[in-house]
């Protein structure tokens, strides 16, 4: 709030990202966002299943062009967003020092490590086919080689109890690799991801490749597990029980699960979620004159 | 005169086939708990081969308790000891594949031609590839020490009976798991075998257990708490209640599904080559495949020659008795099979798609389909979008490279998929644009156990074969 | 292509009426095709449109082929039909006309022991030793074929190769097998290849009255045209190098000269068939193929007869259309047709060496 002898802040209307756009919310309903005290920080929008859906749509449009770009392409891309979020990052510290009850210097080291996360995931853009990709040396003449591909829409259900760093640990790397994601921000702590969106929108990255959605995410993942147009889930913002439910649902169409874990979010992240939304492409051809 | 061809079926004397079969279970034969029993059939002739076992759950929770048990020891074995069991297997397999191929083909219908020639060189290679992984894992990319995941729970299909059961057991045991596996209904013979095969291996007990069943069986199976991982090839039908019967477990799963999968000619083919590629891709094990080229996607300007010689190969497809030598196309696996085959085949019709096959005779008794194929096929039709698991043939054109990319991914599986083109660059443009997780180019149905195995959406996830089949089962 | 070429001349040939390659209306049809061979660019054109060859899916449907399981009667027909495809070569330096007379007595009666076993197709030898064999053959019905035009090498200008042609004609050769310029054909002077086998097709005419016993005076000598694959290497020229031939007028395309590593093998000879298949559609013409070389063996024997069948079909199967140019093969023929009667095998001491 502000000093009554300063000048009046003007606030943020924050508001959804979605195909590259910020739309409010379809159902025009908002809710209310306080820090872990209680107090209000703004208003959320409070996302409906349609906005899930349209989000699905903006993210499959997305996917033929970010999956087609250049490894290297993707990277800079990436590396770029680092740089922007460098630029911001007082902004990111505020917020998650509010979101998560933190002092300023422990969300400091919060927003530091996201950052470097996403430069640590954006390097692996054009090695992850050479980590996970092979040459086989199959009995005949033929030429055969697997490489691994986007698998291509991921939802995604950040995690609820680190805003930023947790937000940051599951986005990068969905989309490094050529996925597009649906992405559903903790549910009480929206506002670094719905921050991050403004990142995203000034960092050459296409509309549509990573979508933001807040609100209640019982309420939205339930049509995001079930849509037949989304290619995998990752679960790690939901608890046991909910998990449980969306991974049925997530059966119909054989999305790809990845399973909640229990959180440490600061530790060595490792390959695990970047090799998760992957395919295993293997292509064979003769070799003859 | 004329050349024709004298039978030539190979011996029956070379496999011994008991009158009935328990289940395979910590090490022994026992029968099933409440003593069912049901039999299995050879389809081509109808006649009934021998009796087994079905498993109860009472049996499954024995099994999964013996592997539990099992477990303990044999993941505890220095991998190069595991090696060497594995070796073991697969030398005996190649001392006895002969015995198999037989046995293959009176359960379940398909060619020696094939049984003998892909099934068990494949099944034997499958067993030696793996064996040397397994004291190699610290080198396989999954960090140091990587650990099994402890008990797997392994459902096959019929199509590929030992094959299948090779994809399954050898990763499993080479990273250092135990397994139960479950045959399928009508093709359970090769499994039980395959136990001998352990017996004569000296594998210790409990280390695989097979389980003969139907349905019930492996559903007990893949919902036993006390299993770690469930690997199932089969229908995306029961993948898909298989992934539900899962969900919220810690437990492991790897689905290979169903497929309809495009082989796209293109104009600058090598025809005669393509044509041996689309019959490889439908008629290979009586269309009964996962990744059979079931939609033929041909471009337009060749479309009229390439059917010609497509037919003309067709009427010298010799379709009879799978012992014989000469036969190219055995008999469908069961009564069941054979009903869908001939309902989704009547659809084709009705819904106007033009039905061809060569003249050929088929046997009195057993279960039999003549080749077929379909033109004037559209992405509407259902013999277009469902997976027929016959040899049946959907024929679709194209105009443009981009028109044939998209009607190939317009489908809810991902399997597999075939090109045919001399222009490197046009191949590799369309590799990078197919949906589908193994793709032929220039070739069709060829695998090997260095080669990854595994499709895109409906078509299940996880793969089988090479370093990415280790992934499976261990716990990274 | 060759396809786009079967539709657009099916109304002129008056498809599926066959005519021999050697017969009068061959010529005719081959004129339908005239537009292709009209200068080098044409050519060029036409054989480069040919559909590609996949190395490794041909080699693959011939190794299958190759699995067939040949019994008992399908065995006994496949080795005698073997025996009367025979072209019962010796091109030695060495050659006498004692040795050549030898091998003629042995292509008339194959097996001493046993009449019914069928005569060879025909006695193949250099030009010199024509005469010897035809005389040494009289009226068997078995040919007399000759090499030439430089046979093996082809390395001759090609006055001398029509002398070497017309010698052997006068000689009273009923078939001459001559070898392409395979320099010219892998420096890509095709029209020039296709200019020398249509010289040699007119060198094989007979003037009239010259006697050829069997089908009467005046009838050419067919023409085999040996295209040396193992030194062509490519399928994709094989299958260029066989249209060129047959738009030439070739009778018989044939693989080797037997006189180099790598003479006739399966996947070569299944794609000449695929390929005189392929004329024929688009032509009507049926024109012959013979593997020489490296056939040994009846096991090898018969996989060679299950392509044809398998490609060509019965029209294919017979010594008009198709022969086998070997030496030693026609000996295992006679041991194995030895063992389907006896029920015994045989062993070398019962087959004469000639």
């Amino acid at each position: 709030m502000s000093e009554l002898t300063g000048r009046l802040a003007v606030f943020k209307t924050y508001k959804l990202y979605v195909g590259g756009k910020f739309p409010r919310s379809e159902s025009g309903r908002v809710y209310e966002v306080t820090d872990s005290k209680g107090t209000w920080l703004a208003n959320a929008p409070l996302a409906s299943r349609k906005d899930a859906r349209d989000a699905v749509v903006a993210a499959r449009k997305a996917f033929g062009g970010w999956s087609g770009a250049t490894a290297y392409n993707r990277g800079q891309i990436l590396y770029r967003v680092a740089e922007m979020l460098e630029g911001r990052r007082d902004q990111f510290v505020a917020e998650v020092a509010a979101a998560e009850g933190l002092s300023k210097a422990k969300a400091a080291a919060q927003v530091d490590a996201a950052i470097d996360r996403w430069v640590w995931y954006a390097g692996w853009s054009d090695k992850v086919a050479q980590i996970a990709g092979a040459a086989n040396p199959v009995a005949g003449p033929y030429f055969n080689l697997s490489s691994p591909e986007p698998t291509g829409v991921v939802a995604v259900l950040a995690p609820q109890d680190s805003s930023f760093l947790g937000l940051v640990s599951v986005i990068a790397p969905a989309i490094v690799t050529g996925n597009t994601a649906v992405v559903v921000a903790a549910e009480d702590a929206p506002l670094p991801a719905l921050s991050l969106a403004e990142v995203l929108a000034t960092s050459d990255l296409p509309g549509g490749v990573v979508n933001l959605l807040s609100g209640r995410t019982a309420e939205l993942a339930a049509p995001l597990a079930a849509h037949q147009d989304v290619n995998a889930i990752d679960l790690a913002g939901a608890d046991a029980d909910l998990a449980k439910d969306l991974e049925i649902a997530a059966a119909d169409n054989l999305k790809r699960v990845l399973r909640p874990t229990p959180p440490n979010w600061s530790a060595d992240p490792g390959t695990g979620r970047l090799l998760t939304f992957l395919e295993t492409k293997t292509v064979w051809h003769p070799k003859g004159t | 005169m004329t050349f024709d061809y004298a039978p030539a079926p190979e011996s029956r004397a070379v496999v011994d086939i008991a009158p009935s079969y328990g289940l395979f279970l910590d090490g022994e034969f026992v029968p099933a708990s409440d003593g069912k029993v049901f039999k299995t059939v050879s389809p081509s002739t109808e006649e009934v081969l021998s009796e087994v076992a079905q498993a109860s759950a009472e049996d499954v929770d024995r099994a999964v308790k013996a592997a539990r048990k099992a477990f303990e020891k044999w993941s505890a074995l220095p991998g190069a000891e595991r090696a060497k069991y594995l070796f073991r297997i697969a030398r005996i397999i190649q001392e006895r594949s002969r015995e198999l191929a037989v046995l293959e083909s009176l359960d379940n219908g398909k060619p020696i031609r094939e049984s003998r020639d892909a099934d068990l060189p494949l099944v034997a290679a499958h067993f030696f590839y793996y064996a040397g992984w397994a004291d190699k894992l610290d080198h396989a990319g999954y960090g140091a020490n990587p650990r099994p995941l402890g008990v797997a729970g392994q459902v096959i299909p019929w199509n590929f009976p030992l094959l299948m059961l090779a994809w399954k057991i050898a990763p499993a045991l080479a990273t250092g798991n135990t397994v139960v596996l479950k045959p399928a209904e009508t093709t359970p013979l090769s499994a039980l075998f395959f136990a001998d095969i352990c017996r004569q291996a000296g594998l210790p007990k409990g280390v695989v257990n097979i389980l003969t069943g139907d349905g019930s069986t492996g559903a007990a199976l893949v919902g036993h708490p006390d299993i770690d991982k469930v690997a199932f090839t089969g229908s995306t039908e029961v993948g898909k209640a298989i992934a539900r019967t899962v969900a919220g477990t810690d437990k492991k799963v790897t689905l290979e599904l169903g497929g309809k999968a495009a082989n796209i000619v293109f104009d600058d083919a090598p025809l005669d080559q393509a044509v041996e590629g689309i019959v490889n891709g439908i008629f290979f094990n009586q269309g009964q495949v996962c990744c059979a080229g079931s939609r033929l996607l041909v471009q337009e300007s060749v479309a009229e020659e390439l059917l010609d010689a497509l037919k003309r190969r067709m009427r010298t497809l010799r379709v009879g008795d799978p012992l014989d030598k000469n036969t190219d196309i055995g008999a469908i696996n069961s009564a069941e099979q054979l009903a869908r085959i001939t309902a989704l085949a009547e659809a084709g019709e009705a819904e106007g798609a033009e039905r061809w096959s060569p003249s050929c005779e088929l046997p009195d008794s057993g279960y039999w389909f003549a080749p077929t194929l379909f033109t004037g096929v559209t992405q509407a039709h259902r013999i277009a979008r469902e997976e027929i698991f016959g040899p049946v043939l959907s024929v679709l054109t194209f105009r443009t490279p981009a028109e044939a990319v998209e009607k190939a991914n317009n489908t809810p599986y991902g399997l597999s998929a075939g090109i045919w083109t001399e222009k490197g660059s046009r191949m590799l443009w369309t590799a990078d644009r197919l949906r589908a997780g193994v793709i032929w180019s220039n070739t069709f149905n060829k695998f090997d156990p260095a080669s990854p195995f595994g499709g895109y959406k409906e078509s299940g996830y996880g793969r089988e074969g090479g370093r990415h089949g280790l992934e499976a089962y261990l716990n990274v | 292509m060759t396809w786009r070429y079967a539709r657009r001349y099916a109304p002129l040939v008056t498809m599926p009426i066959t005519v021999p390659a050697y017969g009068k209306e061959a010529a005719g049809r081959l004129a339908s095709m005239a537009d292709v061979t009209a200068d080098d660019g044409a050519l060029r054109r036409f054989l480069h449109g040919l559909p590609g060859v996949d190395e490794v899916g041909l080699q693959a449907r011939a190794a299958t082929l190759g699995t067939r399981s040949i019994k008992t009667t399908a065995k006994a027909y496949a080795i005698d039909l073997a025996i009367s495809m025979i072209d019962l070569t010796t091109l030695e330096g060495a050659d006498t006309p004692g040795k050549v007379r030898a091998l003629c007595a042995k292509g008339v009666h194959p097996d001493p022991t046993d009449r019914t076993a069928p005569k060879v197709a025909a006695i193949c030898v250099y030009p010199d030793m024509v005469a010897t064999a035809k005389e040494a053959l009289g009226d068997s019905g078995i040919h007399v074929a000759s090499v030439a035009t430089a046979f093996p090498a082809g390395r001759a200008a090609l006055p001398v190769k029509l002398a070497d042609t017309r010698d052997a004609v006068a000689a009273g050769a009923d078939e001459i097998d001559m070898v392409i310029d395979r320099g010219a054909f892998l420096s890509g002077r095709y029209m020039d290849v296709f200019e020398e086998i249509k010289a040699v097709k007119e060198a094989c005419a007979r003037p009239g009255g010259t006697s050829r016993s069997e089908t009467g005076g005046g009838s050419a000598a067919h023409l085999k045209v040996i295209f040396e694959t193992g030194e062509l290497q490519t399928y994709d020229n094989v299958r260029r190098v066989s249209w060129l031939a047959m738009l030439a007028g070739a009778d018989f395309i044939k693989t080797s000269t037997g006189k180099v590593a790598v003479n006739a093998t399966p996947p070569v000879t299944l794609l000449m068939l695929e390929a005189v298949r392929d004329f024929h559609a688009a032509t009507g013409v049926q024109v012959g193929v013979k593997p020489a070389g490296g056939i040994r063996t009846t096991k090898d024997a018969i996989k060679y007869l299950v392509m044809v069948n398998e490609t060509l079909g019965e029209p294919w199967l017979t010594a008009d259309w198709f022969r086998f140019g070997a030496s030693s093969l026609l000996n295992d023929l006679l041991m194995q047709r030895q063992k389907l009667s006896s029920g015994r095998y045989s062993g070398p001491d019962y087959v004469t060496v000639d």
